[in-house]
């Protein structure tokens, strides 16, 4: 039982059919809260086209994970790089400011369990995805109209209400906004931080085909956040259980999802299905 | 017996245009290092000033740093020499300095102004003061002056565009009517104070001098002689001037020249010259006084002086 505590107990192995390079690339990262190890000691790999989940209960530092992912929290140690074109080999929590904002708009985008983090509510849905194309100085009108609308219908989102306030929209639209957001850049990663959670069932399954479809035609290397196994089962190729800040196992999802391993993946399998 | 008069101190009292030498001395050169960076908001320490802030304590700041013994100080408020503000304003610099006061644009060495540029071209040598009541461009979409400020550090200005987006979704047009934030020397994109529209051009490769001063938020920036000043725009959407083209003057006749539209009583309008020194001009012309008119910013036909970068 004192197994999964150690953060070396496993490997990540790689599906065996990838023979790429990994996308991203995460050693021993770390962050401490005061007295809390929010993150300790994390190691993860991404594939090109792959989507990785992460589970854990509540508190386990999945959110803290993908936000110094986001480079918007900054880690106490480790190493984080992605093999992008200009940013090979560059320590990226080593980035000054200016730059971290720069690799984060052009290559990576961020979907969070509350659109209030993720949308600017008193701009319209369009503007929401327009802005990101701005930020990375697109100043053009027709472009940026014809961009919002192709990101918005590849999220599935009703386009008769692209100039709406996100406020006046329903929690899965305001999602699939959010989602438009983050892949108007055509990132290189997505990160999604339980993008259904707050959704009801038949919702929530009708987002998931959308990012399962967006996933297969655009195949963006994918990191999912959810404590919720069903939403993995369905997305992710691989898994990492995370507990208390550590990584207790990881592997492909179905081996995971059918044998854990670890006492703590058995319950959390058991008590969901 | 003790009258008002007597109780006056004499202005002997006073250092030579009111504020002391060391007031004077960071004055100057926080002016020098705004000329520096051309649209760059430096911080000062804006003097108590005998009027209260808000009432263009910044612009008097910067007037009273600037003029000399020989200088001609114009003073107006929303074009006009005569509003109560722009004529305290006047006396107290004319007293404190000693140096002339003059309604006409073409004479005077520096013109302080309230939301407005004078309609006659400012010169090589001239100096334009104006009044901000807030220099912060970016506060409209980032509260956060901290943040804004490390915005501007980063040029980035993204945020801008995307109220402008917004503005052409929701109206079809850029609906903001004055502050139109503009880009200087291709750097910094500052609010070129409550001017409307119409003006915002005349900052653009001008001779003078612009001095843009805010005394409550204690920040001065300038627009030196011959730099770029852009208001924002699409490549395919452009900033426009206000629309006036079928305006005339009540006073003088004219048209293509910024109009204040004053209402009648039986719902229609009038409208007159908001520039009223060289309204008074084209009178006295008119009634054959010799007075010399400058060249205008807009033609006759609604024509910029030069080409600029207004687009139709
Ligand atoms: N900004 C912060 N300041 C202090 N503590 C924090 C902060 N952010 C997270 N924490 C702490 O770090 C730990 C991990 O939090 P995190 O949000 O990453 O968990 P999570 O796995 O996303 O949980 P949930 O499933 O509830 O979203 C928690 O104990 C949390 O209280
Ligand atoms: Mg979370």
């Amino acid at each position: 039982m004192t197994v999964f505590l150690n953060p070396n107990a496993w490997q990540p192995a790689p599906p065996r059919l990838i023979e790429t390079a990994p996308i991203l690339e995460v050693k021993g990262i770390q962050k401490r809260y005061g007295d809390i190890q929010a993150v300790a000691n994390v190691d993860m790999s991404v594939y090109p086209g792959e989507i990785m989940g992460i589970v854990g209960e509540s508190g386990s530092g999945k959110s803290t994970l993908l936000r110094m992912l986001h480079l918007e929290e900054p880690a106490d140690a480790g190493s984080y790089k992605l093999n992008i074109d200009g940013w090979q080999d560059r320590e990226l929590l080593q980035l000054d400011r200016f730059e971290q904002r720069k690799l984060r708009v052009s290559h990576i985008g961020i979907v969070y369990q509350h659109p209030h983090l993720g949308l600017r509510m008193h701009n319209t849905s369009s503007g929401n995805v327009a802005e990101r194309l701005l930020v990375a100085g697109e100043r053009t009108y027709s472009t940026l109209r014809q961009a919002a609308v192709s990101s918005l219908a590849a999220s599935e989102f009703p386009l008769q209400r692209m100039d709406d306030l996100p406020r006046h929209l329903s929690g899965g639209m305001q999602q699939r906004v959010q989602l438009a957001k983050a892949i108007a850049m055509e990132p290189a990663l997505l990160l999604l931080d339980e993008p259904t959670s707050g959704l009801d069932v038949s919702v929530q399954a009708r987002v998931l085909d959308t990012l399962k479809s967006l996933q297969q035609q655009q195949k963006i290397s994918t990191v999912l956040v959810s404590h919720d196994l069903g939403v993995i089962r369905t997305l992710a190729d691989r898994v990492m259980v995370m507990r208390g800040g550590h990584v207790i196992e990881a592997g492909l999802t179905d081996q995971i999802l059918e044998d854990p391993q670890e006492a703590y993946t058995q319950q959390l399998v058991h008590a969901k299905l | 017996m003790q009258t008002l008069a007597s109780l006056k101190k004499s202005s002997d009292a006073y250092s030579f245009g009111f504020l002391d030498a060391f007031a004077k001395r960071e004055l100057r050169r926080k002016i020098l290092k705004a000329v520096a960076i051309p649209g760059y908001q430096v911080p000062y320490a804006s003097r108590e000033m005998p009027i209260a802030r808000g009432w263009g304590t910044g612009g008097l700041q910067a007037t009273l740093a600037l003029a000399g013994p020989s200088s001609k100080v114009k003073v107006i408020d929303q074009g006009s020499d005569d509003s109560v503000n722009a004529a305290n304003l006047r006396r107290f610099i004319a007293r404190m300095t000693g140096c002339d006061a003059t309604r006409d644009t073409l004479e005077c060495t520096i013109l302080q102004s309230r939301h407005r540029c004078p309609e006659e071209r400012l010169k090589r040598g001239q100096v334009l003061v104006l009044q901000v009541p807030d220099p912060e461009t970016l506060r409209s979409v980032e509260p956060n002056m901290t943040r804004a400020r490390l915005m501007h550090a980063d040029q980035d200005y993204g945020l801008m565009w995307l109220k402008l987006y917004e503005q052409l979704v929701r109206f079809g047009r850029f609906v903001q009517g004055a502050s139109y934030p503009s880009l200087v020397n291709g750097r910094y994109v500052m609010s070129p104070s409550p001017i409307p529209r119409w003006d915002v051009p005349t900052l653009h490769q001008a001779q003078h001098l612009t001095i843009l001063s805010a005394g409550r938020e204690k920040r001065i920036y300038a627009v030196p002689p011959f730099t770029r000043v852009e208001p924002l725009e699409f490549t395919d959407e452009f900033f426009q001037v206000e629309e006036q083209s079928d305006w005339t003057c009540d006073r003088t006749g004219q048209r293509y020249k910024f109009m204040n539209e004053i209402p009648e009583t039986d719902g229609t309008a009038r409208h007159e010259i908001s520039d009223t020194g060289y309204a008074d001009k084209l009178i006295q012309k008119k009634e054959g006084e010799a007075v010399t008119l400058g060249e205008t910013y807009y033609d006759d036909n609604g024509t910029f002086y030069h080409d600029g970068f207004l687009k139709s």
